[in-house]
């Protein structure tokens, strides 16, 4: 027994003082090259920001841009635990006023903004074709509460209750079949054709064009969802992530975001 | 030290090297696997992680996954018995040593596919499985001409449970049912018990332990089943939302949530391991 012991505590102990100076090997490791720009993007950005990286490797030459998408919880809790980024675009701003909070960006500002809406499979377009259709769907799949699109769709319930009818809105909250966990989840299940509708952002109901159809839902009972962008305070480029972010606030990146169906946000 | 021998020389070495090579490379794996778990208990006051077990999402949960791991297990043992043996039986003739027939090699590939979905990636078992049973899966017609919506339902997860744990039961069994003594058998056999005989009360009690061991396995498996539900069933509290989907879900808005729910799973998981030991030893 007692030899057992020495050899456990004899072991992890020169495995720790080996793995110790692995370990910085590691965090050097993990700092970008000079020329590189980190960017942690929401879900919904991906393409719109394809484009945008694209064009600023052109306009920038030598400097490559990496992107990590991912839901913006998702992202901000990757910043929280230490991970190296030089501009973080958030789906909403709940997270990136998180990040102010903490100390660990500066400077958020909103860039576009974007509205949920209807998808359809493509099978049920012909009967299903505005809001006040929306029952004739046997299963609805939505966000789950705590992912920014499924806060926006317990809003708009909450106004469909207000402004339609307690009973509408009951009946179609009884047909929601599964709260996924982001965004583009809820867009899958559509496309796949296992759900009727889904709500989603307008950007991501254009990204799947002709697989699925889109309903608006009427100004009265909508949202918007307010993009804000930021700098990290850690960034390893600071100057490279202010010169993406004026790209995309110029009026060429307007252009790209409008044509992936983000919408400029009201009173601007 | 020029004085002694070369292979002297070389046992002294070894009796410092070769301890200090195995400490060294166990003692990384080691702490690979001990500092996430100590990392789950340690990194929060017990009175917050108390306080993460009252999330509404907490209960729901957990009583969806006992009852769904329950069904899928006794599913699988129901099942996944008879097929074991019929596998083990045909592919190890009692009396043919040496002649491996055409029928034998078919059972072999029965076998391989059978245990193919513990190689599948999760999110591919998900896949496959709407592919299957979905709208516009291979079943989904006739499904729907049926009245029967699988996806989303109680029964999906089920199925998704099934469907990766069945395989970790089944290599258990085929391993056990093929150990038996083929005189055993035979002395079974001749002595008159009936083929259900021979399985109930000869083959089962003496491949008790394993069967045990496989059943253990395949239900920590089930427990942790998350992809394939969560592409198959969908994510909907009280009806499909099983507990590590309820942790995937927290972990969205309230981390010390997760990380309750993430202990509780580790501590069935562990309760598990330690039976099967137990189990095995005996």
């Amino acid at each position: 027994m007692l030899r057992t012991t020495t050899f456990l505590s004899a072991s992890l102990l020169t495995a720790t003082l080996v793995a110790a100076p692995f370990g910085l090997g590691v965090a050097v490791a993990a700092k970008p090259p000079a020329g590189e720009l980190v960017v942690f993007e929401a879900a919904s950005l991906k393409e719109a920001f394809a484009t945008l990286a694209a064009r600023f490797e052109q306009d920038h030459a030598g400097t490559h841009v990496v992107t990590n998408t991912a839901g913006s919880h998702e992202l901000r809790a990757q910043l929280e635990h230490g991970a190296v980024a030089d501009v973080f675009a958030s789906a909403d701003q709940r997270h990136m006023n998180a990040l102010a909070t903490e100390g660990l960006v500066v400077g958020p500002a909103l860039f576009a903004c974007n509205e949920p809406v209807v998808v359809v499979r493509s099978g049920l377009a012909a009967s299903l074709k505005t809001f006040v259709d929306l029952p004739r769907a046997e299963r609805i799949v939505v966000g789950a509460p705590e992912v920014p699109i499924g806060a926006y769709t317990v809003q708009i319930w909450q106004k469909v209750a207000a402004k339609v009818g307690a009973d509408f809105a009951a009946r179609l909250q009884a047909k929601v079949v599964s709260h996924e966990l982001n965004v583009r989840q809820v867009l899958a299940k559509v496309v796949l054709g296992e759900a009727d509708a889904g709500i989603v952002y307008r950007s991501d109901a254009i990204s799947a064009k002709g697989k699925v159809a889109l309903v608006e839902i009427p100004q009265e009972l909508n949202v918007t969802a307010a993009y804000p962008i930021a700098v990290l305070k850690a960034a390893p480029s600071p100057d490279l992530a202010r010169a993406f972010i004026d790209l995309v606030h110029s009026p060429a990146g307007a252009t790209v975001l409008r044509e992936a169906g983000f919408v400029p946000c009201p009173g601007r | 030290m020029s004085a002694a021998p070369p292979a002297a020389r070389r046992r002294a070495f070894l009796a410092i090297a070769w301890p200090g090579a195995i400490g060294l490379l166990s003692g990384l794996l080691l702490l690979l696997a001990a500092l996430p778990i100590a990392g789950l208990l340690f990194s929060a006051p017990p009175r917050q992680l108390l306080a993460g077990l009252s999330d509404p999402l907490v209960l729901p949960a957990l009583r969806l996954t006992v009852f769904t791991t329950t069904v899928s297990l006794l599913v699988i043992l129901a099942c996944g018995t008879p097929l074991a043996w019929v596998i083990a039986r045909r592919t190890i003739q009692v009396g043919q040593v040496g002649r491996v027939g055409q029928a034998s090699r078919t059972w072999r590939v029965l076998e391989t596919l059978v245990e193919l979905p513990v190689v599948l990636p999760p999110a591919v078992a998900g896949v496959a499985l709407l592919l299957a049973f979905g709208r516009r899966g291979l079943l989904g017609p006739g499904l729907a001409a049926a009245g029967i919506g699988l996806p989303f339902t109680r029964a999906a997860v089920v199925v998704a449970q099934t469907f990766v744990a069945a395989p970790f039961y089944l290599q258990a069994a085929i391993a056990a049912f093929r150990r038996l003594d083929p005189d055993l058998i035979l002395v079974a056999r001749t002595l008159g018990a009936s083929p259900p005989r021979l399985l109930f009360t000869v083959a089962i009690p003496i491949s008790w332990p394993s069967l045990a061991g496989g059943a253990a396995m395949s239900w920590a498996r089930a427990l942790g089943e998350f992809g394939a539900t969560l592409m198959f069933a969908g994510n909907m509290s009280g009806r499909t939302q099983t507990l590590p989907l309820a942790i995937y879900t927290a972990l969205a808005s309230d981390l010390r949530t997760a990380q309750s729910l993430s202990i509780l799973l580790v501590a069935v998981a562990f309760a598990l391991l330690v039976a099967i030991r137990a189990g095995a030893r005996r």
